[in-house]
């Protein structure tokens, strides 16, 4: 039956994050995105809400909920409502949480789920994206190699968050021509991680480029086993999230900019109470409510364990447009204070920006320059 | 909970609308479209027959599903699907259930019949305070002077009918807003004509017509709503504002039937890439895609958002939740969206999509008018406006 209505439970969780976005991650925002640096307290505290560790089950450490797409979608917009940097930093370790509880062999579950349970944030991430013109995920440079009982990783990465503090590293790499997922622990011999790198928006979260050479690991390391994963699900779980964290910017940009032109006069009226100003908030307030809707049903599809990937295509495709266009609004909205660095829409400008070039799980600006 | 599956009744819905449209509309689709102003009379009984089965009374979800499945045949000729219609959607929301009784008992027995709105005069069409109509009050009865435009089913109501049209008009001219009252006239009331048929862009089958009023008298219990003038601040204009919530429930109706006509074009275009082989490679990266994927892709992700819009107001309506942000929002979203998806679907398509052997051209034609009436995209998006801003009419004109 057609429902428009977060559970109860849902809406406390979003109420909730809300809050804590609210009191603590709106409160440092800018200087963590000129600093490039995240206070470690709003990480942990962030973290100590239990969102991860909620979906893992009891058997391993875990609050054992069933893990719901749609909740992680209202999760992930109020978290990127606060800052994108700080949600992408918090939610980070779910790139190797999930596919390994949805897809992992119980061997891996048993051994490496237990320790995002605990109450210290644990530093997780997946490398997808690779540095090169027409970057494609569905085929990867990077390559797996069996080698007697290991297998050897070769080819680079590039925008890996937090790759420098991760334990562990979920690496995708073609694996005899399909897309399998590789579980790299700390400090593996062959990985080289390079120094951070230096982008135009979500400057508080650390990426990183990194190199595989004959990067050997256990063969039991392969997400799946077997098995394997389905890397499209991966793919698709990743857009939602995305989109749902583009509702999230896109929605703070449009509260913001919202309440400035009812405050800000000009020619003896308020602007807000000019069409050209009005429908463009309208407009903004439209698109902002469709991608959440859209989001929510590519993420009711995924919870039914169905091939979501036109939905998910779909709704990422819009939601990388409406994020950059509503942004861009709140900007011109501020005038020549929505360029200053004093008011947030600049920043949001700029986070919003990436979304269009993130496909998969990392920060492509390179991409942008190409293809926009 | 969250959750976007149909029922099992509103799946039946969405099949036999769609049945009907794949065998009673399209097949006359194009006929209808050239002899403009012939009425599809063998439709019409067949519709009238069948009403239960579509339920055209009702405003629930299962009912909007099936408006789109029939404008996916063809939203003209859904337009003459007799019954209340808007006329009696306004009756609905705003009379008193004697009146409910009196004026929609007809519309399950005997003859087809249809329902009718008159507000739109050849002065004002968005600015509905400009209304020049008269109502004068005479003893018991209420005596109507003037001239309504563009009326939905204005003849099909009054001449080919017993129906009744709902017609607004001003009690006092003084009050603005204030003064501005609808009132129920039956068809074969005395004082009332239809005078003309417009001939249109699309949606031909549907007429359009001019009515005039001259000292129509109705009985004096046929005014919906108050008859009394209220002159509060210019801010308050409850009466009006109640009357208005019909629309609430008849934007997001209109949404349905635009989504119609625009996931028609969507469906052509699609199936006759899949004819020429050529497969929309969702998933991959746009940098990957054709400039053809992306556009399909577009007008997809933009149908989306419109019926998600829609259904949301649909479903906010029937669960009693105040609904007019939400239902401007997407009457607003789905009127652009489905010019626009309509249009380029002509694009893309070249030679089929500007030819007249295919009903491609008609459907960008038909589509415009969702952008037009039951508010135009800019009134719509006033609203959505001023809701968002917490604003009023005179802080937002
Ligand atoms: C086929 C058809 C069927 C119709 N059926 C009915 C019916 O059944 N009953 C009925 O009462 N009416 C009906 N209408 C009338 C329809 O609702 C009006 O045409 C519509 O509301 C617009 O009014 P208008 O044509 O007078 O345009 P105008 O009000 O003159 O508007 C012209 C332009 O100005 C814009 N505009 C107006 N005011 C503002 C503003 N404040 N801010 C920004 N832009 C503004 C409009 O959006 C539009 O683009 C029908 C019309 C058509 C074409």
């Amino acid at each position: 039956m057609i429902s428009f209505s977060p559970s109860e439970e849902q809406q406390m969780i979003v109420n909730v994050v809300k809050q804590f976005a609210t009191d603590e991650m709106r409160k440092v925002y800018r200087e963590a995105d000129e600093s490039g640096e995240i206070p470690a307290r709003i990480i942990d505290a962030a973290w100590g809400l239990g969102f991860i560790s909620s979906s893992i089950p009891e058997e391993h450490g875990g609050a054992g909920s069933e893990h719901s797409t749609i909740t992680g979608s209202l999760l992930a917009e109020e978290l990127a409502w606060g800052d994108l940097s700080m949600a992408m930093h918090t939610l980070c370790p779910t790139l190797v949480v999930l596919p390994i509880l949805e897809m992992g062999t119980e061997e891996q579950k048993r051994k490496y789920l237990p320790a995002f349970c605990r109450e210290k944030y644990k530093a997780a991430t997946a490398a997808l994206m690779e540095p090169r013109f027409n970057f494609d995920p569905y085929s990867l440079s990077t390559t797996a190699r069996l080698d007697g009982g290991n297998y050897l990783l070769n080819g680079e990465k590039c925008y890996v968050p937090l790759a420098a503090d991760a334990d562990l590293l979920l690496v995708y790499a073609t694996d005899n021509g399909s897309n399998q997922g590789f579980i790299l622990e700390k400090g593996a011999s062959g990985l080289e991680i390079g120094a951070p790198e230096k982008n135009m928006g979500i400057k508080a979260l650390s990426t990183y480029e990194l190199a595989l050479k004959d990067c050997r690991i256990p063969r039991e390391n392969r997400l799946g086993g077997k098995i394997g994963c389905d890397f499209n699900r991966i793919m698709n779980c990743s857009r939602v999230a995305l989109s749902a964290m583009a509702v999230g910017v896109a929605r703070a940009a449009f509260e913001y900019s919202r309440d400035y032109a009812k405050e800000r006069v000009a020619f003896g009226e308020p602007i807000a109470a000019r069409q050209a100003i009005a429908f463009m908030l309208a407009e903004m307030a439209i698109e902002v409510d469709a991608t959440r809707l859209m989001t929510w049903e590519a993420a009711w599809k995924l919870d039914r364990k169905e091939d979501a990937t036109k939905e998910a295509s779909l709704v990422k495709m819009y939601a990388d447009d409406m994020a950059v266009t509503v942004t861009d609004r709140a900007v011109q909205i501020l005038g020549g204070h929505g360029y200053i660095r004093e008011h947030p829409v600049e920043l949001w400008l700029r986070n919003g920006r990436g979304f269009a070039a993130f496909d998969g799980m990392a920060i492509v600006y390179k991409e942008i320059q190409h293809y926009d | 909970m969250i959750d976007f599956e149909l029922t099992p009744e509103e799946e039946a819905a969405v099949k036999v609308a769609h049945k009907a449209a794949e065998e009673l509309f399209r097949p006359i689709s194009r006929y209808y479209d050239e002899h403009e102003h012939e009425s599809p009379q063998e439709l019409i009984d067949t519709l009238w027959e069948k009403r239960g089965e579509v339920g055209m009374l009702s405003l629930s979800l299962a009912a909007a599903l099936g408006i789109e499945e029939l404008c996916w045949g063809d939203a003209g000729l859904m337009l003459c699907n007799p019954g209340p219609s808007l006329g009696g959607a306004a009756v609905w929301a705003s009379g008193t259930p004697e009146q409910r009784d009196r004026f929609l008992k007809r519309f399950n027995k005997g003859k087809p019949k249809w329902g009718a709105m008159a507000m739109t005069e050849a002065g004002c069409g968005s600015d509905t305070s400009a209304i020049t109509a008269t109502a004068v009050r005479d003893g018991d009865e209420w005596v109507l002077n003037g001239e309504k435009i563009f009326v939905t089913q204005g003849k099909r109501a009054l001449e080919d009918s017993d129906g009744i049209v709902v017609v607004w008009a001003t009690v006092d001219k003084s009050a603005g807003r204030a003064g501005m009252k609808s009132f129920v006239v039956e068809a074969g009331t005395p004082g009332m004509r239809v005078e003309k048929l417009e001939k249109k862009l699309g949606i031909r089958a549907s007429d359009t017509a001019t009515i005039i009023f001259e000292d129509c008298r109705i009985p004096y219990e046929n005014i919906l709503g108050s008859p009394e003038v209220r002159k509060l601040d210019k801010t308050k204009t409850a009466g009006f504002q109640k009357a208005m919530a019909t629309f609430d429930a008849t934007r997001p109706i209109v949404a349905a039937q635009a989504l119609g006509v625009g996931r028609a074009a969507l469906d052509f275009v699609k199936e006759t890439l899949e004819k020429e082989g050529i497969e929309i490679r969702y998933g991959l990266p746009r940098n990957k895609l054709s400039a053809l994927e992306r556009d399909v892709m577009d007008m997809e992700a933009h149908y989306k958002a419109a019926k998600l819009l829609t259904l949301r107001a649909i479903w906010m309506l029937n669960q009693g939740q105040p609904n007019n942000l939400e239902a401007s929002m997407a009457k607003a979203k789905t009127g652009l969206a489905v010019t626009r998806i309509t249009q380029k679907a002509v694009e893309l398509m070249g030679p089929l999509g500007y030819s007249r052997k295919y009903l491609l051209e008609k459907w960008m034609r038909d589509a415009k008018i969702n952008d037009i009436f039951e508010g135009t995209g800019q009134i719509n998006m006033l609203i959505v406006a001023r809701r968002v801003l917490g604003y009023s009419r005179d802080q937002l004109k």
